[in-house]
C-alpha cells in the first residue's frame, strides 16, 4: 500500500491540532485531508467522505466573488497553489451544506519539499464577522 | 542476508555493569551479502567493533546515516576499514537544503569538537547525499525516505535477493497523532516497513516517558510494537534503548509490552552483538 510523503503526513498532523480549518491537496489538486473545523464548514466529515477529486470540492459550496458571480475553480486559492504553485489569498462567498452564507477569506501556499518535489497545496481558510 | 547488531543504545553511549547484556555502544547495524559487499547502518560508537571485526578481504563498504545526530555519528573516525589501503568507502545521508553532507560532518569531525579534521584523516571518503528512491548497492536494493524525526532523517528498507530489512532507529510515527497506529496510508515509515522480514526499531520510552517527551523524535515500545503489527512485519527487533534503561529495565520493559500485544510475530530484544540470518 503506498503512503502519503511525510511533508504530507506531518500536515495533517498540525491540521489536526488547529481551531482554524484546514484543506490539504494532493499535486492534482485532489483533497486528501481535511480537518474538524472544516467539517463544520463543510457540513461533511472526513472520515465519510474521505478523498475527494477537484472537480467536486471546488463546486460542492457554490463559491461567489462579492458581486454573485460564480467563480471557476482556478480562481480559487488553494487551485492557485496547486496549478501555478505560488501563494495566493482571496475573499469570497460559500453556500455551506447547512444552507448558510458565509463571506471567507482563504490563504493557500504550494508545498514543495526538498529537491524540489511538489508535494500538494494547503488553504487555510476562516469565516469574516458579519 | 546476514544483520548483526554493534551498537543498540539511543542517545549517549553507556557502559556499566547494568547495561553490560543490552550493550551500551551506540547505533551501528552491519548487513552482510553473498557478493562480498558490507553495509553499515549509522556510524555510532558500535561500529569501532564492526571494523575491527570485518573481513580483510573487505574491498567495498556503504557506510548508510539515517541523520547527523551525534548518535549516529560519533564513531565514524574510528571504523578502521576507512584507514586501509584497497578499500573503497561511500558515506550516503540525507540531505539537507542549505549544507552538502560533507559541510555538515565535517563541523563535528574538525576542530574543536574532534581534533583531525575529516579532509586530513579521511580524504578517499567518498561522500553522496541520498536521493528519493531506490539505489543498488550490489545485491542490495536500498531505498530511503524521510520519516518522523528532528532535522532531516531517514529510514531505510533494504531488500535483498529473497528478504528485506527495515531499519528506524530514531522514529515518532505517533506525534501529533490523535490516535495511534493511523492507517497505513497516514503512518510514517509504513511504506518502508511494510511486510519485511525484519523491523529494526525505534523502543526508546516507557509509556510514561514518551508522555514527557512527545517531539523528542522517538517511540515507546509499546508504539513501536503497534508499528510492527501495522505493518505486518515478520519479525520485530527493539532498538535505541534509552541510556537510563538497565538490562533488568529493557527486560521488564520488553517482557511486558510483549506480553500486552501479543503480537503474531517474533520480537528479539535489541542486544549487542546479535547475529541474525534472514
Amino acid at each position: 500500500m503506498p503512503q502519503w510523503e511525510i511533508e504530507i503526513i506531518l500536515a495533517r498532523h498540525l491540521a489536526e491540532n488547529l481551531a482554524l480549518p484546514m484543506f490539504i491537496v494532493d499535486p492534482d489538486g485532489n483533497l486528501i485531508f481535511y480537518n474538524e473545523p472544516a467539517e463544520v464548514v463543510l457540513g461533511l466529515r472526513y472520515n465519510e467522505t474521505g478523498t475527494m477529486p477537484a472537480q467536486e470540492w471546488t463546486t460542492i459550496f457554490h463559491p461567489m466573488d462579492p458581486e454573485g458571480q460564480p467563480l471557476e475553480p482556478e480562481e480559487l486559492p488553494l487551485m492557485i497553489a496547486t496549478m501555478k504553485r505560488h501563494p495566493a489569498h482571496r475573499s469570497f462567498w460559500i453556500h455551506g451544506l447547512d444552507e448558510a452564507m458565509r463571506q471567507i477569506e482563504v490563504t493557500a501556499f504550494p508545498l514543495v519539499a526538498q529537491a524540489g518535489r511538489f508535494l500538494g497545496a494547503i488553504a487555510i481558510f476562516w469565516e469574516v464577522p458579519k | 542476508m546476514r544483520v548483526t547488531l554493534w551498537g543498540t543504545r539511543g542517545s549517549l553511549a553507556s557502559a556499566g555493569s547494568d547495561t553490560v547484556r543490552y550493550g551500551g555502544n551506540t547505533s551501528c547495524v552491519s548487513v552482510e551479502g553473498g557478493e562480498g559487499i558490507l553495509l553499515v547502518l549509522d556510524a555510532g560508537t558500535g561500529i569501532r567493533c564492526l571494523g575491527q571485526a570485518a573481513s580483510p578481504d573487505l574491498k567495498q563498504v556503504h557506510i548508510l546515516l539515517t541523520h547527523l545526530h551525534m548518535d549516529h555519528l560519533q564513531g565514524l573516525p574510528f571504523f578502521a576499514p576507512l584507514h586501509r589501503k584497497g578499500v573503497e568507502v561511500h558515506l550516503w545521508g540525507p540531505a539537507s537544503t542549505t549544507l552538502s553532507l560533507r559541510a555538515r560532518l565535517l563541523r563535528y569531525i574538525s576542530p574543536p569538537l574532534f581534533p583531525v579534521s575529516i579532509r586530513e584523516l579521511l580524504p578517499d571518503l567518498h561522500f553522496h547525499e541520498l536521493p528519493f528512491g531506490t539505489i543498488e548497492m550490489g545485491e542490495f536494493r536500498v531505498t530511503a525516505q524521510l520519516i518522523i524525526h528532528p532535522n532531516p532523517t531517514v529510514g531505510y528498507r533494504i531488500q535483498g535477493h529473497r528478504t528485506a530489512l527495515a531499519y528506524l532507529p530514531d522514529h515518532e510515527p505517533a506525534l501529533g497523532a490523535r490516535k495511534f497506529p493511523y492507517i497505513a496510508e497516514w503512518t510514517s515509515g509504513y511504506a518502508l516497513a511494510e511486510g519485511v522480514d525484519l523491523l529494526i526499531h525505534d523502543s526508546q520510552y516507557t509509556d510514561a516517558e514518551y508522555q514527557e517527551r512527545v517531539g523528542f523524535g522517538h517511540s515507546s515500545v509499546r508504539q513501536a510494537l503497534q508499528f510492527a503489527v501495522l505493518a505486518e512485519v515478520k519479525h520485530f527487533v527493539p532498538f535505541h534503548h534509552d541510556p537510563s534503561h538497565s538490562d533488568a529495565t529493557l527486560d521488564q520493559l520488553i517482557g511486558r509490552t510483549v506480553d500486552e500485544i501479543q503480537p503474531r510475530f517474533q520480537v528479539t530484544p535489541g542486544i549487542e552483538g546479535l547475529e541474525l540470518d534472514l
